[in-house]
């Protein structure tokens, strides 16, 4: 029997493809969960609706919500920036850890003394070394023993969350609040390393947002006017015609999965800076912000621009899923959407390579 | 004797590597058709659940409803890869992005969570549990008992599974064929054989299989639901395909080292050993990495690599 559709590959891409697909890839996935809720006896309109209340309508809605979507910004780039040149680095959670380990350090030793403007960017900058030392370590493995990545940069953050654990509950290190015995937790930041919040038409924008906003703005210049983003682009699409062309392939791949790292860290670093103030070691493992960048980028097709406006709706629905966690909303439903969303972002790749065209053939069979 | 550390080490090694022998066989017969297979930690997961629901629910005599259970949470991990067939096989995704999509979509913070959330999966003790066995009544025999003698029933049909899969893999006409159109389907198209019909076929029983493994997780290991239980053995049941060369035999041998890794620091803590908890617990995925860097020489490689269309969907029309 012959399929009833069949796929034609698209010779040129349409334009108008590049904000059509995600705006379908998201309605489609909240029909699917409509599907699922309906399945499990709840009504989605009023699941839905409360989404968007606690989300998006309102100053308070929208204040929580980007400060929820300024680590998955941060994610989201990273997962971005490495998938562009098909490397699959699946420890942005790792690596934001790794980047709140180092903010952390740098906040408490030097929070006190220099004045608040410089304490913001060495807490920055020692995120984004803890967490691009951290994911080179998975462009080294990669790079000279062609070691899948996607495996090794997953099993790193089960490492780093039990780094975590140890910091703050198995030992006495600099990390953890000595005052803190029955119930173990981190030492906070002086009050004058914290960063700051701007107050934009009622809406509170955290610094670190806009750090965000910034990065995304480079990463597009990077890859789009610079030699080393055209090269990227050549070891994307062809790594033996990039290795003909002269292109350095392996420190490449070191670089790009150190500079996906260092934007995790980032992240980790405005994740103490701007919002915790501390070392959490369970509340950023309860958070899960690596894996939901994943979902980020791909709805933003990996584009870093989208990926901070993809992060912002993305961010409204994980902050109301916090709000509104109870016994009418279980949790893991905000989880369960996130996937279908994935799904159906992947899914409307298709539609970008190929045409679907319906048989005629098996169409007239099949009348 | 039988309170030697080794011998409950090895006993705890079959006991804990078999889940992860369920869910890496799985992942042979998966990548030997050329599809790879990312979502197992959420399979595996959405498995555990419907197992344990079933478990609290079905009816009937304890066997019956043990029996029942591991039906479902393998059904539900065939219906979970399902889902990814249709992402690789029919719409030719990216295979890893689809694959995480599962994990997920079903994983420890997603639909597994919803369903022990509205079933109040979580909040009865898992009763009816597939338990250890005294096979022969030989389950206090000096060495071999524990370690051979007192497994559950899931230990020992994974002991027929891997002869069985490696004849079907190795010995039979249609394990040539899937490894054919793993390795070349252009080719195995164009001596007749169904493409799309292995892939698919071999997909679902993957992940048949991976479900098989989370009703091991949380029908025999752990009495209790819990979000996440599988802690990465879906991972590590990815790596181990890598690490037994896409071969069930070697593979069981790996999923015993890891199931030993794993057990290792609830067994030392048991006897008072003095050791990190952190560095017993970092172990399994640290080794993980460190297997990975040393199977992916390109020695290994040349001679027992991977199926050489692993991850790449076929599309007929073009050469």
């Amino acid at each position: 029997m012959k399929s009833p559709v069949r796929f034609e590959r698209r010779l040129e891409q349409p334009k108008w493809l590049n904000w059509a697909i995600p705006v379908v890839s998201l309605i489609t996935a909240l029909v699917l969960g409509a599907i699922v809720l309906l399945a499990t006896g709840k009504n989605p309109l009023d699941v839905y609706s409360r989404i968007f209340e606690r989300g998006f309508a309102g100053k308070r809605a929208l204040s929580g919500s980007i400060k929820t979507a300024t680590p998955l910004a941060f994610t989201g780039l990273c997962a971005a920036i490495a998938f562009r040149m098909g490397l699959i680095n699946i420890g942005g959670e790792g690596q934001f850890y790794m980047g709140a380990v180092g903010a952390t350090w740098a906040g408490l030793v030097f929070g006190g003394d220099l004045p608040p403007g410089a304490v913001v960017i060495v807490m920055a900058l020692s995120g984004m070394v803890c967490g691009g030392l951290y994911a080179a370590i998975v462009g080294v493995l990669r790079a000279k023993f062609n070691t899948n990545e996607i495996i090794t940069s997953l099993m790193m953050n089960y490492l780093a969350a039990i780094f975590l654990n140890y910091l703050i509950y198995n030992s006495t290190s600099y990390w953890r609040d000595p005052e803190s015995r029955n119930f173990p937790a981190g030492k906070p930041i002086p009050d004058r390393a914290d960063w700051n919040f701007y107050e934009v038409g009622g809406i509170k924008i955290p610094l670190s947002f806009l750090i965000a906003i910034l990065a995304a703005a480079a990463i597009w210049v990077l890859y789009k006017r610079t030699r080393f983003g055209f090269e990227v682009g050549v070891i994307a699409d062809s790594p033996k015609a990039a290795r003909y062309a002269g292109i350095r392939t392996t420190s490449t791949i070191v670089i790009v999965l150190a500079l996906s790292g260092a934007l995790a860290g980032l992240g980790g670093a405005a994740d103490v800076g701007n919002f915790r103030g501390l070392l959490d070691s369970k509340g950023l493992q309860m958070s899960g912000y690596g894996y939901t960048g994943i979902v980020v980028a791909a709805l933003a097709r990996l584009n870093p621009i989208s990926t901070v406006v993809v992060a912002v709706l993305i961010g409204g629905l994980t902050n109301a899923g916090f709000a509104l966690q109870g016994p009418d909303f279980p949790s893991g439903l905000v989880g369960t959407l996130q996937g279908l969303i994935l799904f159906t972002a992947v899914a409307g790749e298709v539609l970008v390579k190929y045409r679907i065209r319906r048989n005629r053939q098996a169409a007239a069979v099949l009348a | 004797m039988n309170s030697n550390i080794f011998v409950i080490i090895a006993s705890s090694a079959i006991f804990y590597g078999t889940p992860l022998f369920f869910a890496a066989l799985g992942g042979i017969f998966t990548e030997r058709s050329g599809v790879l297979n990312l979502g197992v930690e959420g399979t595996m997961l959405l498995g555990g659940v419907s197992g344990a629901w079933a478990s609290q629910h079905v009816p009937g005599s304890a066997w019956f409803t043990v029996l029942a259970a591991i039906i479902i949470g393998m059904a539900a991990g065939a219906l979970t890869s399902t889902l990814l067939a249709i992402l690789c096989v029919t719409l030719r995704t990216n295979q890893t992005v689809a694959g995480l999509a599962i994990t997920i979509f079903a994983g420890g913070v997603g639909l597994s969570s919803y369903f022990a959330n509205i079933w109040k999966v979580a909040e009865a003790p898992v009763d009816r549990q597939v338990r250890r066995l005294d096979v022969f009544g030989w389950a206090d025999a000096p060495v071999v008992g524990p370690i051979l003698f007192n497994q559950t029933i899931l230990t020992y049909l994974s002991w027929v599974l891997v002869v069985l899969a490696s004849v079907y893999l190795f010995r039979t006409r249609f394990g040539l064929q899937l490894r054919a159109v793993g390795e070349s389907p252009q080719t195995a198209d164009a001596m007749g054989i169904n493409v799309v019909k292995y892939r698919y076929l071999h997909t679902i029983l993957g992940g048949a299989l991976a479900g098989l493994g989370g009703v091991y997780y949380s029908l025999a290991i752990v009495p209790t639901w819990v979000d996440g239980m599988t802690k990465g053995a879906g991972w590590i049941a990815i790596a181990l395909v890598i690490f037994g060369f896409w071969r069930p035999s070697i593979t069981l041998i790996g999923a015993y080292l890891f199931g030993a890794l794993q057990s290792l620091s609830s067994t030392l803590k048991a006897r008072n050993v003095q050791v990190s908890g952190d560095v017993l617990d970092a172990l399994p995925f640290f080794m993980t990495i460190v297997v990975l860097v040393l199977v992916s020489t390109r020695f290994a490689h040349r001679r027992l690599g991977a199926p050489a269309a692993l991850g790449f969907p076929y599309e007929r029309e073009e050469r």
